[in-house]
């Protein structure tokens, strides 16, 4: 089992494909690998509660979805306005997944 | 204290322009922080990002000077970053492309910085523990 290390960062109302990102995140989750979702710049604008919902409820129970706090701070969202299922991390965090032997990292 | 783990960061956006940046200048820091190894192979615009020349500058529309406006370069940036791997052990490789320099005549860079191409790029990622392939839009 592979660990991918997915790592959004463009705004979903801007581009149309951070929904099809979350849609291979889902894929290779379906697939047995253990799939970690990371959110940073705009790519935390879905992480509000009922923003592009369908987005994260499809990730729910099957992969990990993080956000960078530093991310949600620069814009006002709060960790109390956060959709279910999403946790706040941090760089230092994504460099650990990054360093950790067999993480397969995708940015987009 | 050193990891002796590497993480090569492939960087083509320009200065001032994008969040990536910013974000990749935070994901260097936290790497030698934490005593890895960061490669950077800036492509493109990203050659422009340790130009020395870089000037902080006033903001004449709210009449502040450039000290007061503390405008923050990214050679500036860069140049704490290296200073950062000096002081916790860990090495930083930056890498720019030598094409992209010579289209754009960005020649003057801070200290540190090297001259490569594309071949240092795929030795960086054949070496390195992971590395992270950043785009443009």
């Amino acid at each position: 089992m592979a660990h991918y290390l997915l790592i959004e960062s463009r705004d979903p109302y801007e581009y149309g494909d951070p929904a099809q990102f979350a849609d291979l995140a889902l894929d290779l989750a379906e697939a047995g690998n253990q799939v970690t979702f990371f959110l940073i710049q705009n790519g935390v604008l879905v992480t509000r509660k009922g923003a592009k919902a369908a987005t994260l409820e499809k990730l729910r129970n099957k992969v990990t979805v993080l956000a960078d706090e530093f991310s949600l701070r620069e814009r006002g969202i709060k960790p109390d306005r956060l959709a279910s299922g999403v946790r706040t991390s941090h760089v230092d965090q994504l460099v650990d997944m990054l360093m950790a032997d067999g993480c397969k990292a995708v940015w987009h | 204290m050193a990891s002796g783990k590497t993480l090569t960061i492939s960087l083509m956006d320009p200065p001032y322009e994008s969040e990536t940046t910013t974000t990749v200048l935070r994901i260097i820091d936290a790497a030698l922080r934490r005593g890895h190894n960061v490669n950077v192979f800036a492509y493109e615009g990203a050659v422009a990002l340790p130009l020395k020349t870089q000037a902080a500058h006033p903001n004449p529309v709210k009449g502040t000077t450039a000290e007061e406006q503390h405008h923050p370069t990214t050679s500036g940036f860069i140049s704490a970053l290296f200073e950062a791997a000096r002081a916790g052990g860990a090495k930083l490789d930056w890498v720019n492309c030598g094409l992209c320099v010579d289209e754009r005549g960005a020649t003057d860079w801070i200290e540190g910085v090297r001259r490569g191409g594309p071949a240092d790029f795929v030795k960086m990622a054949q070496e390195s523990t992971n590395t992270l392939v950043i785009g443009t839009r």
